[in-house]
Order: C-alpha cells, then structure tokens, then sequence
C-alpha cells in the first residue's frame, strides 16, 4: 500500500525583494502558489506583477530571494516552466513565421545548434492549431493581428509542454474570441494538473476565469482561494482608497456580469 | 588597370586577393549585421568602430618605441580590437548605471574615442619613423595599399566570424527576437550577448584597413536593412544581405582600386547605397513600386465596385437598365484618372457591354456586381444590429470596411447576424433588402 506524496507548491518565494533603482518594486514578498489550477496576480499598476514572475525567473536581479518550482531550483526545473511574456516586449516586425516563433518552444528539448527535426516541428504546428492559428502558420508575425499575435506567444508557451505556467498579462489587448480561446486552453492547462499562474488586470473577469488570487500591491496583500480572497476588503487593501469603484466590480463579479461603466 | 579588369581578377594577384578579402569582409558584415540591427546594436557598433582610432594609433607609437615593424597589420588591428572592446564596456558602465540614457553614453564613447585617436594621430606624425601614411588608410579606408597577407588576414577573421554567425544562427535569432523568453528557457543569454559583441568587434576590425572605421558600420547596417526590404524571414535576410555586403565591397574595392584618388570606405559604401535604394524602390512587397501599385489597385476597386453597384441597383428597379459612363463615374465619385482607366477595365474584363451610345452589365457584371451589393448591404445590417448605427451611418462605415477587410472578417460579420439577429438574413441565395430596412429593436 502506497501513501500518496504530499503534493509539492507549483511555486514557492520566500522573502523576495527587488529594487530597480531606488524604491523595492517588490517588497518582502513570501507566497506559496497551490500545487495545480489557475492563478491570478491581481494588483494596481506598479505593483510589481509582471516583476514577480521575472523575479522567480531570474530575468531581473533580486535583492534576497528563496524560490522554489516544485521544491526545487530553477535550474533543476527549468524545463518544467513555461513562460508568455507581454506581447508589447518583442517587436513583431522581426522577420520571422508564426510557425518559427512556436518553434522556439520546441528547441529546448531538442537543442538550439541544429535544424529542428520534423516531428518537433509537428508539435509545434499542432500547438498552433490548438490556439485556432494553422492557417496562420507561415505568416509573417507583423501581419497579424494584436489577438493573434497573442495567440501565436500561448502557442509557444504550449509548444514547452511545461507543468507551471508564468503568463504576463495573457489577456492584455485582445479581442473577445481571442479571449475565450485563451481562457479555453486555461481551463484544459488546469484539467490536466498544470499550474497557470497569470498576471491578469481586468478585476470583472478575475473570479470567473482563476481558482486562486494574489494580490499584490508591492507587498502580498492577501493570497488564497478566489472565493474567500476576492473581496471588496481585501481588494480595498490592495488598491488603496478608490472604494465604491472595487465594489461595484465585486458585486459585478459576484453577479457573474460585467460592471457597469461609470455614471 | 580597368574596372573590369578589377572586377574579374584580372589585375594581378596582389589586386585579385585584395578583392577576395574586402568581398569576404563584406559577405560576413551583412550577415553579421542583420542580427546586430535585429538586437538594436548598431549604434552600439558606430561607437566601438570609431573607438579603433586610438587603438590604431597607440599601437603604432608602441611599435614605432620597441622598434618593430610600424605596418605590420596584426599588430595595428590588435590595437583596435582592444579600445573598441573598451570602448563597448565603457557605454555599458555609463548606461548600465541609470545615470545616462544608452545614446548619449554611446555618443560618448564615440566622441572621446575619435577624439583621443585624432590626438594620438598627431603624435604619430611626429615619431621620426616612416609608414605615417598608411595610417590614414584606416579612417577612410584605402583597400589599393593592402598587401596579400593584409587581405588573407581580413579573409580569416572574416570567415571564421561567418562560421560562428552559422553555428549559433538559431540561438542568436531567439535572442533578438524575445531576450526575457530565450532566458526563461535556459539560453545563456548574457553570453550569447556577448558572442555577438565579440563578432561585430571582429568584423569592426577586419574592415577597417579596407573601408575605414567612419563607414564600417555603413557594411553592418546598409546591407542588412536592405535584405529586410527584400524578405519577411531571417534564414532568407542573413544570405541576401550577406551577398549584397559581399558585392558592394568587391565592386567598390575594385573601383576604388581603378581610381586611386577614390577612398575605398566611400566607394564601397556608395555601392551599397545603390543597392538599398534599388531595393527600395522594386522590392516585392515593402518596395514603394509595390506599395504604390497596391494603393492604386485599392482605389480603383473601390471605384469600380461603387460603380457597380449603382449599376446593380438601378437594374434591381428596372432590369435591362442601361447607363452612360458618365452618369455612372460621376454617381461613384470617379477621379479624372480613374475616368480614363476603369471604362477600360470594365469592358476588357466582360462585366459590361456596350448598347449604342449606353453600356449595360453583362452577365458576368451582373453576378459580381451582386455579390459587392450583397456583400455591403451585410454589413450595412450588421453595423445597425451589431453597432447601433442609424442607416445612413452604417451605410458609411460599411464603404470604409467592406473593400480592405479580408473576406474571413465578413464571413464572421454574417455568423453574427445569423446567430444574433437573422431576421435581418433573407433565405439562402437571396439578397439582402438595403440596410435602411427597419428591424425589431435589439
């Protein structure tokens, strides 16, 4: 008779802090994200979200830090992660296919110094289609548009096959099918026992997309279930005073609709 | 000695290897220099070029000192190597810091480097050594004073920085592309950074006996802006460039070498220019040929496709309508170019034939100009249901979207109305009444 493991966090820091130049973006931060489902990181502007997520993948310097992915370093679980950086970061008239940046997703697993076998490049088409991009496949990246580009980074995401996932702000200027498409392959990332932790803005449809909420305002605020997490306190507490506003998308979340615009 | 003669290596080995050596220079700085612009390093690569001066002159004063031999090329490259590498950790020091923005510490480093080298130039001129001239060679670049061993030795570096571009080709593109990605992934991106500084100072350095450390960055972006032109992707931009790089320095070199007055820098670069300004004008798709036949294109299907449907319209009311050309221009708001051009058109493409002095729409007209009615009035239906907009604000907005949006975007605007309001949908193969028809409220 076997005892089932304890299940290990997805991600653990510990004491985090970064400071860019003068004052912390992050601040002591010490959060444990759960073993598997969806996450959002929800906070203001500047509060150090997309931060958090370069922090834990050594892309910014950290000041002090403890990271753990699975109980273990990041170089010992690199090829565990998945990464989907803001579309903003790259600059799309970089010559190169929709299918060629999915590829890049690829290559890890087989190696950056030769062509990538076919069957790799197979994955990484299908890993396009699954997005809803094939035919979009050999297109040049610039003639996209900004919800296809969107798409054509989660393809390359997807194309890791990783167990944790970090997405800066994967709903970030998309349109309302691009949306559903993502939020689909969120939901099947979950059902098969992966983690997605998203840095998500849009505090209307936080609850009804992610399991589990961090807010974030430099400091972690308060971490936990969406249910007992999401409230106008805690919420209040992370965003400072602009009360009547947070209730208001509460109350809309609660309700399963979207606020109504502002008087 | 001709220019074809120089061009075809046939001006004696001195002058053929010469030429061999500055088109290997050329070959490998187009390459190279794609992924320098791609990485945004180009300035980056003015200011450690320019940074070679002083390099170039100390190590002249240090031979000219211990007594070796003042011209000998591997020792002044060195030399350049050396402050142009100091040069680039200079401007990362001073931007790295936050206390400068990256272009005023490259502008910087570009004008103190010059600055001491133009110094350091002067006190060359005073050592009571010879060889003084030669050293002006490599602020303008003079290929006709090279010696073989000087064009072998710019062949190896510049070979063997084409070998590593070659190799390290896809981590390279990974890096330009998304630098916070390829780290997440595990590429060693600081070293990687750091390899492509190393080959653009390699190739810095084997060009500047040919074309001068003032134009050398000419090769690394002239030819890689002009393959960008030319290509949508990289594994096609690296060759294109790297044989226009190639080109444009042997040309250049043997002209250059033909008319000894001629800087080689200058002329290499000219070269270059030539080849930029071909591209882009005549390339394919970015070209300004292109982009103008295609503006062209839009506007008179625009036109036509207003044409048309007046014409369908009219013959809606009554079948068999005919029309004057001048009627129809003028209800479609046709230019005195498009006056001239699309009666041409319409009758050379069978969509209308003549009935005397009137014109009338053939069959085939009568089939597309249905379809372009069809496929306005569906949006017109679908800017009301979906928009909100009153009919004659749909009417306009669907002129503005239904020439330039692709037929998928229409083929989703229909699922719309389907889904949401098929009221506004008549049955299969039937047309659409206008989209001033009144509907129930949404």
């Amino acid at each position: 008779m076997s005892i089932a493991p304890l299940p290990v966090p997805a991600l653990t820091v510990q004491h985090l802090t970064v400071a860019y130049t003068r004052a912390p973006v992050l601040w002591d931060v010490s959060w444990t994200a759960p073993p598997n489902g969806l996450v959002a990181i929800v906070g203001p502007n500047g509060a150090g979200k997309s931060t958090l997520l370069k922090a834990v993948l050594d892309l910014v310097p950290r000041l002090s830090r403890e990271v753990r992915l699975f109980g273990l370093t990041l170089d010992q679980a690199r090829r565990r992660i998945g990464y989907l950086p803001q579309r903003a970061s790259v600059d799309w008239d970089f010559p190169a296919t929709a299918l060629q940046v999915v590829a890049q997703g690829r290559y890890p697993r087989v190696g950056w110094l030769r062509p990538l076998p076919r069957a790799e490049r197979e994955r990484a088409r299908a890993a396009l289609a699954e997005v809803g991009m094939a035919e979009f496949a050999d297109r040049q990246i610039g003639q996209l548009s900004g919800g296809q580009q969107q798409r054509v980074f989660l393809a390359r995401a997807l194309a890791l096959e990783a167990d944790l996932y970090l997405m800066d702000e994967p709903f970030a200027g998309v349109d309302a099918a691009t949306e559903r498409a993502i939020v689909e392959v969120l939901r099947r990332l979950a059902a098969e026992g992966r983690t997605v932790i998203a840095v998500h803005h849009d505090l209307a449809t936080a609850p009804q997309y992610f399991d589990h909420v961090l807010l974030l305002n430099v400091r972690a605020i308060a971490a936990g279930p969406m249910a007992s997490t999401f409230t106008a306190e805690n919420l209040a507490r992370t965003y400072g005073g602009r009360l009547s506003l947070l209730e208001r998308a509460v109350a809309a979340a609660q309700a399963g609709t979207r606020p109504a615009p502002p008087p | 000695m001709t220019v074809a003669d120089a061009l075809l290596f046939s001006a004696g080995y001195n002058a053929a290897v010469v030429a061999l050596g500055c088109a290997a220079f050329g070959l490998a700085a187009g390459a190279l220099g794609c992924f320098v612009l791609l990485r945004g390093r180009a300035l980056i690569a003015d200011a450690a070029a320019h940074a070679t001066l002083p390099g170039v002159a100390g190590a002249f004063i240090l031979a000219a000192l211990i007594g070796w031999d003042v011209r000998a090329l591997p020792l002044l490259l060195a030399g350049a190597g050396a402050t142009a590498a100091l040069g680039v950790v200079l401007v990362n020091a001073l931007a790295g810091g936050g206390r400068i923005r990256d272009d005023a510490a490259m502008a910087l480093v570009l004008s103190i480097g010059f600055g001491i080298g133009v110094v350091l130039m002067s006190v060359v001129q005073s050592l009571p050594v010879g060889g003084q001239a030669g050293l002006k060679g490599f602020i303008l670049g003079q290929a006709a004073g090279m010696s073989a061993a000087d064009a072998q030795l710019v062949g190896a570096l510049a070979v063997l920085a084409l070998l590593l571009v070659g190799v390290l080709f896809r981590p390279l593109a990974a890096l330009c592309f998304d630098r916070g990605f390829a780290a997440a992934v595990g590429l060693p991106v600081r070293a990687l950074d750091l390899a492509l500084l190393g080959l653009m100072l390699a190739v810095t350095v084997a060009g500047l006996r040919a074309v001068g450390l003032i134009l050398v960055v000419a090769l690394m972006v002239i030819p890689a802006a002009t393959a960008r032109l030319l290509t949508e992707r990289l594994e096609a931009m690296v060759p294109i460039a790297g044989g226009v790089g190639a080109v444009s320095a042997w040309v250049g070199a043997a002209l250059s070498a033909t008319l000894p007055d001629l800087p080689t820098g200058a002329t290499i670069t000219l070269v270059a220019c030539a080849l930029f300004l071909a591209a882009l004008l005549f390339a394919p798709r970015r070209g300004a040929l292109a982009f103008a036949a295609r503006q062209a294109m839009l506007s008179l299907t625009v036109a036509r496709d207003h044409a048309l449907r007046a014409a369908f319209e009219a013959a809606e009311r009554a079948p068999g309508a005919t029309h004057r050309w001048v009627e129809l221009g003028r209800g479609a708001g046709w230019s005195r170019w498009q006056r001239a051009v699309l009666p041409r058109w319409l009758a050379a493409a069978g969509w209308v034939r003549a009935e005397g002095e009137r014109i009338a729409l053939t069959d085939a007209g009568l089939a597309l100009a249905r379809d372009l009615t069809r496929r306005h009035r569906l949006w017109e239906h679908y800017m009301q249901a979906a928009g909100g907009l009153g009919p004659w604000a749909a009417h306009r907005a669907a002129d503005e979207v239904e020439h330039t949006l692709p037929p998928e975007v229409a083929r989703e605007a229909e699922a719309w109305l389907r889904r949401n309001d098929p009221a506004r949908l008549p049955a299969e193969g039937a047309l659409p009444a206008p989209g001033e028809a009144p509907t129930a409220p949404r």
